[in-house]
C-alpha cells in the first residue's frame, strides 16, 4: 500500500483543487455579475440573454469543447491575436482546463444568484437606497447576504461541476500529465490501461474531497445564516 | 418646512395626476388600495419616475421634468417606512440603524446609541429583525430612518399588515415617536380612523386623482361630495331635491326634511352617519324617518340595524338598505322597550351634499 501511495503521480488531484477553485472564483463574481445585469432586462431581452448564458449548461461537454477549440486555435484569429500579440495560449494548457471548467460550470452559479436575486424583497433595496446607501454597499451588505443560501448552492455547484469536468476539458486542454491531466482524465486513461486500483484510489479521493468541501461550505454559511426559517 | 408635488404617471390604463403644496406637519392621503397613493409617496423618495412635472421640499428641487433633474433616492433625504418595514434580514438591530450612515465609526456609534435609547430598543441590539416582535420591528424602522435624519418621512400604509390589536397600540405609539421630529410626515392609508387620528390635513384620493383636500376635522364634517363623504366612512346616502331655501325632499327615503341653515344651491344629495340616528318613541316630530328593519348583527360592542324606510313605499331592489348603528350603552336602553316609531335625523349631523 505504502509503495502504491509512493510511486502515485498526485500532479492530478493538485490540478483539479487548482482548476476548481479558479474556475469557482471567475464563476462566482462572472454569475452575480450576469444575473444582476439579467433581471434588470426587459422579459424579450432576458429570454435571450438568458439562454445564451444558459446554453453550456444544456449542450453536450464535447460540444461546449469543440467550440471553445475552434475559438482558441492557433491557427484562428482569436487563438493567432492571443498567441502572438498577448503570448496567451489557451489551447493544451493549464490555462485551457480553467477556460473549459468556467463556461461548463457558469450556468449553474448564474442561475442561482439569478433565482436568490429574484426572491428578494424589492423593498430591501428601495430601503437601502432611500437611506442613502450606495448601489455598491446595497448588493454587497443586502443583497448578497439575504441571497446567502442560494449564492451557496451555486457556489457549491458550481465547484463541484468545474472540479469533475471531463468533455470540454480533454477537448480543449487535452490530457498532459504534470500540466492538464486533472483526475476525471486520469480515470478515464489509466482504465483503458486495466489499471483499476489506480482508478478506484482516485474514484475515493474525489468523493472524499467533493462531500468533505460541500460539508465545510454547509456548515460555515448554515451557522451564519439567520434568516433560514426550517419548515 | 413645505412639499410641493405636481406630477404624472401613465401606467397602462391607470393615471395618477396629483398636485399639492402644503406646509401642514402631518399630511395624510386617504384613498382605496390602488388610487395611487403608494404611487405617489414612491416619486417622493425617488422609487419611481414620474413622466412629468415637478417634485420639491422647501427649496430643494427633487425631480423636475422639464429642467431633466432626478435625483437618486440616495440624495433626496427622505425617510420611508415600508409596510413591512423592510429591515435587513441579515443586520441585527445596531447594524440595521447603522445601515445608512456615511459617519466615522465613532460618530455612527453615537448615534446608533441615541436612537436605541430613544426608541427603548435596550438589550435588543444584538437580535436580528426575525427574532423582533412587529412593535419592535416598528421602532428599529423608526430609529433607522430618524438616525438618518431625513427632511421628510413617508409612512407607506405602516399598520395595515397588522393584527387588530397590536393595530392600536403601534399606532399610538408611531404617533407619539413622531412627536419631537420637527419636519413633515406624509401617511398613506386606507383606513380613515387611522388618517383621522394623524393628520392634520388630507388628501382624499380616487383612481390616481385628487377628489379632496383641507383640514382632516373640516373634510369629515363637510366632505362636500358623495364620493368623499362614502370615503370619510358615512355609510347612507339618498339623493335630494332642494324644495327651497330651508327644505329638502330626499327622494330615495321618501321624506321630506327642514333645516335651520341655508340650503346651498346644488345640494342634490345627503349623507348621514350610522351612529348619528336618534331613536324617537310616540309622536312623529321634525325630520323623521319612519323605517322597517330588514336585518340586525349583533357584535361584541355594538348592535347593526339594516332598514329601509317605509316612506319610500313598497322596497325596490335599487333602494340601498340605511345603517344604523347603536354603541352598547344605548343597546342596554334600547332592550328594555318597544322598538322605536322613528328614526331622527339631527340637524348637526346631515351632511349637505352634491354628486
Amino acid at each position: 500500500m505504502m509503495d502504491f501511495l509512493e510511486s502515485l503521480d498526485w500532479s492530478p488531484l493538485i490540478i483539479s483543487l487548482k482548476t476548481g477553485v479558479v474556475a469557482t472564483i471567475i464563476c462566482f463574481f462572472l454569475g452575480m455579475y450576469a444575473a444582476r445585469k439579467v433581471i434588470k432586462l426587459s422579459y424579450k431581452a432576458k429570454a435571450v440573454v438568458d439562454g445564451i448564458l444558459t446554453l453550456p449548461m444544456v449542450f453536450p461537454p464535447t460540444v461546449a469543447g469543440f467550440i471553445l477549440l475552434l475559438i482558441f486555435s492557433r491557427r484562428r484569429p482569436i487563438g493567432i491575436f492571443l498567441d502572438q500579440q498577448l503570448d496567451i495560449q489557451v489551447v493544451h494548457t493549464w490555462l485551457g482546463c480553467i477556460l473549459a471548467a468556467t463556461v461548463i460550470a457558469f450556468p449553474l452559479m448564474y442561475r442561482n444568484a439569478r433565482a436568490a436575486f429574484e426572491q428578494i424583497d424589492a423593498n430591501l433595496v428601495y430601503a437601502g437606497r432611500t437611506l442613502g446607501m450606495s448601489e455598491m454597499n446595497i448588493f454587497w451588505k443586502i443583497v448578497v447576504p439575504t441571497a446567502g443560501p442560494g449564492i451557496a448552492s451555486g457556489t457549491i455547484l458550481t465547484f463541484a461541476r468545474a472540479m469533475g469536468e471531463y468533455g470540454a476539458t480533454s477537448m480543449l486542454a487535452g490530457n498532459i500529465p504534470g500540466k492538464t491531466g486533472t483526475v476525471s482524465q486520469r480515470i478515464a486513461m489509466v482504465i483503458q490501461d486495466g489499471d483499476f486500483a489506480t482508478a478506484g484510489f482516485w474514484v475515493v479521493v474525489v468523493l472524499l474531497i467533493s462531500f468533505g468541501i460541500i460539508f465545510l461550505v454547509n456548515m460555515v454559511t448554515g451557522s451564519r445564516m439567520k434568516n433560514i426559517r426550517r419548515w | 418646512m413645505s412639499i410641493s408635488v405636481d406630477i404624472r404617471k401613465k401606467l397602462g390604463d391607470f393615471l395618477l395626476e396629483i398636485s399639492f403644496e402644503t406646509d401642514s406637519k402631518r399630511i395624510g392621503i386617504l384613498g382605496p388600495s390602488g388610487c395611487g397613493k403608494s404611487m405617489t409617496l414612491k416619486s417622493i423618495a425617488g422609487i419611481e419616475k414620474p413622466d412629468s412635472g415637478c417634485i420639491s421640499i422647501d427649496d430643494r428641487v427633487l425631480f423636475d421634468q422639464d429642467q431633466k433633474i432626478n435625483l437618486k433616492p440616495q440624495k433626496r433625504n427622505v425617510g420611508y417606512m415600508f409596510q413591512n418595514y423592510a429591515l435587513f434580514p441579515t443586520m441585527n438591530v445596531v447594524q440595521n440603524i447603522g445601515a445608512g450612515l456615511g459617519l466615522t465609526a465613532e460618530g455612527k456609534n453615537e448615534r446608533v446609541r441615541e436612537m436605541i435609547e430613544r426608541f427603548h430598543l435596550n438589550g435588543l441590539e444584538k437580535h436580528y429583525p426575525g427574532e423582533l416582535s412587529g412593535g419592535q420591528q416598528q421602532r428599529v424602522a423608526l430609529a433607522r430612518i430618524m438616525a438618518y435624519r431625513p427632511d421628510i418621512i413617508l409612512l407607506d400604509e405602516p399598520f395595515s399588515a397588522l393584527d387588530e390589536h397590536l393595530k392600536e397600540r403601534l399606532q399610538h405609539e408611531m404617533m407619539s415617536m413622531l412627536e419631537d421630529y420637527e419636519g413633515q410626515v406624509i401617511l398613506v392609508s386606507h383606513s380613515r380612523d387611522e388618517i383621522y387620528r394623524f393628520s392634520d390635513e388630507l388628501l382624499i384620493m380616487e383612481d390616481g386623482q385628487v377628489l379632496a383636500r383641507g383640514k382632516t376635522a373640516d373634510l369629515f364634517d363637510d366632505p362636500g361630495s358623495v364620493a368623499v363623504a362614502r370615503m370619510t366612512g358615512c355609510k347612507n346616502f339618498s339623493r335630494a331635491k332642494r324644495l327651497d331655501e330651508h327644505r329638502l325632499r330626499l327622494t330615495e327615503w321618501g321624506i321630506e326634511l327642514e333645516l335651520e341653515r341655508a340650503i346651498p344651491k346644488g345640494t342634490n344629495a345627503i349623507g348621514y352617519r350610522a351612529h348619528a340616528f336618534e331613536p324617537v318613541w310616540g309622536e312623529r316630530q321634525k325630520n323623521c324617518l319612519k323605517f322597517n328593519v330588514s336585518g340586525v348583527d349583533e357584535l361584541p360592542f355594538e348592535r347593526r340595524y339594516y332598514i329601509f324606510p317605509e316612506d319610500a313605499g313598497s322596497r325596490t331592489g335599487a333602494t340601498e338598505l340605511i345603517c344604523w348603528f347603536i354603541q352598547d350603552s344605548e343597546r342596554a336602553q334600547m332592550d328594555g322597550q318597544p322598538a322605536p316609531d322613528y328614526l331622527k335625523l339631527r340637524e348637526e349631523s346631515i351632511m349637505l351634499l352634491h354628486e
